[in-house]
């Protein structure tokens, strides 16, 4: 069954089959049902990550070092949870720019630089180049041991001349069907819904095929899981195999794999085709993020037994683990599977080439040649006629080329490495364009100057650690290079640079190159300026999630609407171009007129993106475009714009957060207002009290008298006497209540002047001595001489003096009542102090007594000895004239009310002033 | 569920699976025992994966 012929028809059958269903997909497509818009599709076309190295290459590196090979699948499934972070973005930006590569994405990113996503294609080729070599090699080893079985001893590989090189022939046909496939038309979007569709197709067909040989070692030839690892055990290196932290698997390596297959899964050419360039909408993320996962773990659960049971089965038999998978099968004579395991292994590697290569020549064709011939001004270029035939052109010779290239990599060094060492070298250099990229998506400050200096560093770096080597040991470059490094120079050995121990090359060529690339990128990018059109592309980049600016606003400048369809018409043809005016003046509402404007150019400068690149685009643009570049500043004025919006905000928020304070405070004035006002009321009404108790008084004893004519004289008299007292005590109130008022409204008149306290205390005791005497108090007077005078009114300061000096007097004790005033003189005042031994009073009487018509005792019910106003005005009085006035006290042990005012200082003259303060 | 709210799940649980697959968690299970017949260290590997991927789709599910 497995006779050269029919391997080769039923090979050809199978790519047959994968043409028929792209067919069928881009029929599809163009009907408008597309097979590939849903999400387990999506996650299947991901799945062109596992390529014959996986289903080859994981056995062999299982073989050697256990579960060593998953790295490379624990890897993505993390980076997998971080799409929705990174890749998301990537997509977002991609649609928005119609990005159609990674060079494409990098030099957009960096203000549209040619030379940028000229360096990334060319870092992508010379990266990948090893790759496909793999997936060359893997396709003629695999034919090969099919066509010798069943002997499947790794066949000795005799030099063979070009002409017989099966390699050579797979590496032409498989140039051929990629032609086929990806560059039938030039497509504006770069979309090739037939090749995801047969993708997804062999993603399926490995799958089966791997899980198929899988189940048939496990359980056919073993006993289950169980066995397989039991009848392991007793291989000599089987503690190795089932451990880690051996020299070949330690953790640091494995760290590093990690992380490198982290970055590959996002940063290779093939996987961004597929996530980002192919993807249909970008919610397919969701589901793709565990299903797809789910597809590595699938593929990867019998890797271990087959690499187990191929060591237990294959004991010395010379057999090379990394086809295994292939050997097992044809060892055992079972011919179908091993036929379904050589088309399974097939569909890893054409799968990959196809979509590899359609990638790298999209990069070639729009980074590096279309760039190139626009510069050296080539006639047929710059002048009118129709290019889709030399972009299509372009790309096909890339393809061929690419695979040639492979092919030569595999002559020189394939034989030599294993495959998972092919692999890896690949991963290492498109890590590369990690931190141009995920710094550019995250980080506004990277620069041109930085991304070049970065990529350019990390690359050497790549090349000199990894490249170099893998020719060295194929006896490309002396073995002395490795050994003694060039020329000798001991610590410049590649796997060992500065005299680096300890690292497998992988770690350590990652290490130097990661070193250089992200240190470079960060430091030229903080210490260099970024142009005016990258500062532009960097924010719309950064931003990518933010509503959409209009990015039209950093152009300015003028062209004809027929140029730039003529323009458009040189890609693609006449009624498309005219299709695509139509269609965007369709969505702006109205014709666009002869005249150009920014919107229209920058709408025509994407379309031409999709087809040849931002950097492309941007050189034919500008040859019909009479563009006034905008400076620096300019851009700086449009996203100023911006901050000015921001900061106009901000002063809104300060402004609001200050009327709220000035709310509070007037709310607390307003509560003090009607606290006030509450005290008027409380006033006006006690005042009209108190000028009724008189009157009612006055009243009643003028009937007495008017009813009464035949009063005696003496009864008449005395009842006179108390009329004029009460009208005197009515008068003395108004008067005191008119004195408040004025006092505290500031309206009372102030007669300045140098008081001496001494004779105002003396004459107010002589003016008292009456009252003293009628209630038989004695009153003693300690005034020291030489008291200096004091600023102040002196007859508002005897009517203090006074009013303290009657309270004393009605409140002293009423037998033996003892009144004692004293001056004296302490920090710059002078004191006033008026003590008797009557009751005392309380803490609370302390309080109110001060209060307006607030006596001693139950005032207002009793009798009243006074108006109750003699004390507010006396404290308003002190107070005024800069003292205090209060009161100390205990209940049963007397009074004393004080009083300061300030000393005259020398030298400072009292103002005379009058009115109010 | 916010955008914002999935993506720090999300990059917590990646942060989680980094730390679940790596030295010095790892070093626990590099030893010679079995489970069920099967290499404590494949056993856990593969167990871990496991749940980070049913972690994933959880919570993509639940947003």
């Amino acid at each position: 069954m497995l006779e050269p012929a029919f391997v080769l028809v039923a090979s050809f059958a199978y790519l047959g089959l994968l043409f028929a269903i792209a067919h069928w997909g881009d029929r599809r497509a163009a009907a408008g049902r597309s097979v590939i818009a849903r999400p387990s599709v999506y996650a299947l076309s991901l799945a062109v990550y596992a390529t014959s190295w996986t289903f080859y290459g994981s056995v062999g590196r299982a073989a050697s070092t256990g579960v060593g090979f998953l790295p490379i699948y624990l890897g993505p499934t993390l980076m997998a949870a971080l799409w929705w972070v990174v890749l998301r973005k990537i997509i977002r930006i991609s649609k928005a720019n119609r990005i159609t590569s990674i060079a494409d994405f990098v030099a957009s990113r960096y203000g549209k630089s040619t030379l940028l996503g000229g360096l990334v294609a060319v870092i992508a080729v010379v990266g990948i180049v090893p790759y496909i070599a793999l997936q060359l090699k893997a396709i003629s080893n695999s034919f090969s041991l099919l066509l010798q079985h069943p002997d499947v001893a790794s066949p000795l590989r005799e030099p063979t001349s070009l002409l017989t090189d099966k390699a050579l022939y797979v590496a032409l046909v498989l140039a051929a069907f990629t032609i086929l496939f990806g560059t039938r038309k030039l497509d504006a979007t770069e979309r090739h819904e037939g090749m995801v569709a047969a993708i997804a197709f062999e993603s399926l067909v490995k799958l089966v095929a791997f899980v198929a040989v899988g189940c048939f070692v496990t359980f056919g030839l073993f006993g289950g899981f169980g066995d397989v690892f039991d009848r392991a055990a007793a291989l000599p290196e089987a503690e190795r195999l089932f451990t880690l932290g051996g020299p070949d698997a330690g953790y640091g390596s494995w760290l590093w794999l990690t992380l490198l297959s982290m970055l590959a899964i996002v940063l290779l050419p093939r996987q961004f085709q597929v996530a980002v360039v192919e993807n249909v909408d970008e919610r397919h993320l969701d589901k793709a993020m565990w299903l797809f996962p789910l597809y590595l773990l699938a593929i990867n659960v019998f890797v271990l037994p087959i690499a187990l049971g191929g060591l237990v089965r294959f004991e010395g038999a010379g057999v090379d683990a990394d086809f295994f998978v292939l050997a097992m099968p044809i060892a055992e004579g079972q011919d179908a599977l091993a036929l379904l395991v050589f088309l399974g292994g097939l569909s890893a590697a054409t799968g990959m080439v196809i979509v590899e290569a359609i990638a790298l020549s999209t990069m070639v064709s729009n980074d590096l040649v279309m760039p190139a011939l626009l510069r050296a001004r080539v006639t047929r270029v710059t002048e009118g006629r129709n290019l889709r035939g030399l972009v299509l052109g372009i790309r096909r010779g890339t393809i061929i080329a690419l695979l040639l290239l492979g092919y030569a990599y595999f002559r020189i060094a394939g034989e030599t490495l294993a495959l998972v060492a092919i692999g890896l070298m690949s991963f290492a250099a498109v890590a590369q364009f990690a931190p141009a990229i995920l710094g550019g998506i995250f980080w506004r400050g990277g620069t041109r100057n930085g991304a070049l200096t970065g990529l350019a560093g990390g690359f050497a770096v790549w090349a000199y650690t990894l490249l170099l080597p893998s020719f060295a040991r194929s006896g490309w470059l002396p073995e002395s290079f490795l050994e003694q490094g060039p020329l000798g120079i001991e610590s410049l050995r590649p796997e060992h640079l500065f005299g680096l121990e300890g690292m497998d090359g992988i770690s350590h060529g990652m290490f130097w190159s990661m070193l250089v690339n992200v240190g470079s990128y960060v430091g030229v990018s903080l210490f260099s300026r970024q142009s005016a059109a990258e500062h532009s592309q960097a924010a719309l980049f950064v931003d990518a999630f933010r509503e959409p600016r209009a990015s039209a606003s950093f152009w300015r400048g003028s062209a004809s609407v027929a140029d730039l369809r003529a323009l458009l018409a040189r890609f693609g043809d006449e009624r498309r171009a005219a299709e695509a005016l139509a269609g965007y003046e369709e969505g702006l509402g109205r014709a666009s007129g002869d005249r150009a404007d920014a919107k229209l150019v920058h709408h025509v400068e994407r379309l031409l993106a999709g087809s040849i690149g931002a950097a492309s685009a941007r050189v034919m643009i500008a040859s019909v475009v009479d563009e006034e570049p905008l400076g620096i500043d300019e851009v700086m004025d449009i996203l100023d714009e911006t901050s000015q919006v921001i900061a106009y905000s901000r002063e809104l928020e300060g402004k609001s957060r200050e009327l709220e304070a000035a709310t509070t405070e007037l709310r607390a004035a307003n509560a003090r207002l009607q606290e006030l006002d509450r005290l008027k009321d409380d006033f006006v009404s006690t005042v009209t009290h108190e000028l009724r108790t008189p009157l009612t008084s006055m009243r009643a004893f003028a009937e007495i008298l008017l009813d009464n004519p035949e009063l005696p004289a003496g009864e008449r008299e005395r009842f006179l006497r108390i009329v004029i007292d009460e009208i005197e005590r009515l008068s003395r109130l108004i008067n005191q209540v008119l004195d408040l008022s004025k006092i505290e409204s500031g309206r009372a008149e102030w007669t300045m002047a140098e008081v001496d306290l001494k004779e105002v205390i003396e004459e107010s005791a002589v003016a008292t001595a009456q009252l003293f005497a009628e209630r038989g108090a004695e009153l003693t007077v300690r005034a020291p001489d030489g008291v200096p005078p004091v600023a102040a009114d002196r007859d508002r300061v005897k009517q203090v003096v006074l009013n303290l000096l009657s309270n004393a007097a009605k409140f002293c004790a009423a037998e033996r009542g003892v009144v004692a005033v004293e001056l004296s003189v302490s920090g710059g005042q002078a004191r006033v102090d008026v003590r008797d031994n009557g009751p005392g009073l309380g803490a609370d009487d302390q309080r109110v007594i001060f209060e307006k018509f607030r006596q001693r005792g139950e005032a207002m019910i009793d009798r009243p000895q006074g108006t109750g106003l003699g004390l507010p005005i006396s404290r308003q009085i002190v107070a005024h004239l800069g003292g205090e006035l209060w009161v100390s006290s205990e209940p049963g042990r007397g009074a004393t009310f004080s009083f300061t005012l300030p000393l005259v200082r020398a030298g400072d003259p009292v103002s005379v002033d009058s009115g109010g303060s | 569920m916010s955008n914002g709210r999935k993506s720090e799940r999300l990059v917590a649980l990646a942060l989680l699976g980094l730390l679940l697959f790596n030295y010095p968690l790892l070093s626990l299970f590099s030893s010679e025992g079995r489970v069920l017949g099967v290499p404590v260290l494949y056993a856990y590997l593969f167990a871990a994966w496991t749940t980070v991927i049913a972690l994933i789709a959880l919570i993509v599910r639940r947003s």
